[in-house]
């Protein structure tokens, strides 16, 4: 009996700590946070870019962001540390190729300084029929068909659609990081922080090549096209 | 000539007799209880006609589940009391069998089936009566409010992971922020654009799917000014849990300065829609 009796609680222990592992593992299996780079001034500089491909394991073909880190090294994250009530100077590197709004709601740059955001071509970023050519070209609204991706953080009401690559453009980067000669699109704004929190932050274009409406895999994944910030 | 069959506890009470008598004074209590003091607090409240008639009816399901709860726990704690085994006895001794009570079975039967086909009856009534019970009634509403044509048409579209709102009736302008005249009845038209979503305001009372190619209607009118909680109530996805945001019913003055403002504030972005419809479908794919 009493042998019956230990095998049953060891049995039970054996599985609990299986959980815990589980759970302690998934914790900390997340992406890891990467600061902003602070100035002297006090306002902070957050350095990103976006590829169509990651181009690495596990998915190498999901799109996603990436962030600078204060080393100047890129690094695949989605979960950024700004401080709080401070001037966030953003600049996003966008190699990706257009795909097009399905709200043209978020056609319009939101939250930030001034409720513009300044686009530039490099390269032949900008090279196809219908596309607009920018060249720091301050915009309060984006044409819908043009983005690839948006910036958006819904419960700060911050939103930026981030123009895409012309598909016809001749170096388009098919893994990151990517160096700035292949053709892509500088996007850069200002917003300020609120209080401390942490806030979500998503890509609002149907960009996730081979997935139901254009919304799973890298949509749906911390790391890739979802992430945080964390305000302190 | 055959035996009496042996009985047990001859000189017992008449449980029978006394088990009826608190039961019926526990459920004499307990059926007002429910109704003037449990009541008041039983959600969604009284902001809407919707929510009232909600909670009229969730009242009424509690006050007629009063006799069915204290049944079982007047008869437990009876049993518990009353028939709890003797730690004198050394065998435990059963009572006789009971093989069929016609008048228990038929009084079981009809209270049943009165209970059940009256809340149908209740349901069915409330359901298409007036404006409906605040959910979504698809493209073609059976209960419309007497009011409806006068209504405020408010598109509710769901998309992965945000609610938007389209005003037909000011040019079609469309924001994220969802603010409503009280008094005056509105038409909900509840859409996505990409999976199924379900658009729940809470303390309106109002829960509609939102389909992708499907136009969802639901009707409201709302009685008080202030607030209430909008949530996706169908899991979709990754950040279906953030899918929420704070609605807003102010004075109708409040209400058509604040959408002209709104019109205006989003001209630009405005004539970059598309043209107000009352469906959509998950345009555009990847494509690159």
């Amino acid at each position: 009996m009493r042998v019956r009796l230990l095998a049953v609680v060891a049995t039970f222990a054996a599985l609990i700590a299986l959980v815990a592992v589980y759970v302690v593992y998934f914790l900390e299996s997340g992406p890891p946070a990467v600061a902003a780079v602070i100035n002297r001034d006090g306002s902070a500089n957050l350095t990103l870019q976006v590829v169509g491909a990651y181009g690495q394991h596990p998915f190498p073909d999901w799109v996603s962001y990436l962030v600078k880190d204060p080393s100047g090294k890129w690094r695949h994250t989605t979960i950024w540390k700004l401080p709080a009530h401070t001037l966030v100077h953003v600049t996003i590197y966008q190699f990706d190729t257009q795909t097009g709004l399905r709200n043209n709601f978020l056609a319009e740059i939101r939250g930030t300084v001034g409720g513009v955001a300044d686009y530039t071509d490099v390269g032949d970023a900008g090279k196809g029929s219908g596309l607009a050519n920018y060249d720091n070209t301050p915009l309060s609204v984006l044409p819908p068909a043009e983005p690839a991706h948006t910036f958006t953080v819904p419960d700060l009401d911050l939103s930026v659609p981030l123009v895409g690559v012309s598909a016809t453009a001749n170096n388009i980067c098919s893994a990151s990081p990517c160096a700035m000669s292949y053709a892509h699109n500088t996007i850069a704004f200002s917003f300020r922080t609120p209080g401390a929190g942490t806030y979500r932050w998503q890509c609002f274009v149907p960009c996730a090549l081979g997935f139901l409406y254009g919304f799973g895999g890298p949509m749906q994944t911390i790391g890739y096209m979802d992430g945080l910030l964390e305000v302190a | 000539m055959s035996a009496a069959p042996e009985t047990v506890g001859r000189d017992e009470p008449h449980h029978g007799r006394n088990f009826a008598i608190i039961w019926a004074v526990a459920t004499a209590i307990m059926v007002p209880v429910s109704i003037w003091v449990i009541g008041p607090h039983i959600p969604p409240g009284s902001l809407t006609d919707d929510t009232r008639a909600q909670h009229a009816l969730d009242v009424a399901l509690t006050a007629l589940s009063m006799p069915v709860l204290m049944l079982v726990w007047v008869y437990l704690a009876y049993a518990v009391i009353n028939f709890r085994s003797d730690p004198a006895s050394e065998t435990i001794v059963d009572g006789p069998p009971i093989r069929g009570n016609s008048r228990i079975q038929a009084t079981w039967l009809i209270v049943s089936a009165v209970v059940v086909i009256g809340l149908a009856a209740y349901g069915t009534v409330d359901l298409l009566t007036e404006n409906g019970a605040g959910g979504g009634q698809g493209s073609n509403p059976l209960a419309k409010p007497s009011d409806a044509k006068s209504a405020l048409q408010v598109q509710v579209i769901g998309q992965q992971w945000l609610w938007t709102f389209r005003y037909p009736g000011y040019g079609g302008v469309e924001t994220a922020q969802l603010m409503l005249p009280v008094n005056r009845e509105i038409e909900f038209h509840v859409t996505s654009l990409d999976v199924v979503h379900s658009f729940w305001a809470i303390e309106l009372g109002v829960k509609a799917d939102a389909v992708p190619g499907a136009d969802n209607i639901a009707y409201v009118k709302i009685f008080r000014k202030g607030s209430f909680q909008v949530r996706c109530d169908e899991l979709c996805g990754l950040w279906h849990g953030h899918m929420n945001t704070t609605g807003h019913i102010v004075s109708g003055a409040k209400f058509d300065s604040w959408i002209h403002a709104t019109a205006t504030k989003y001209a630009a972005v405005t004539k970059t829609l598309p043209k107000y419809s009352l469906t959509y479908y998950p345009t555009p794919t990847r494509n690159g």
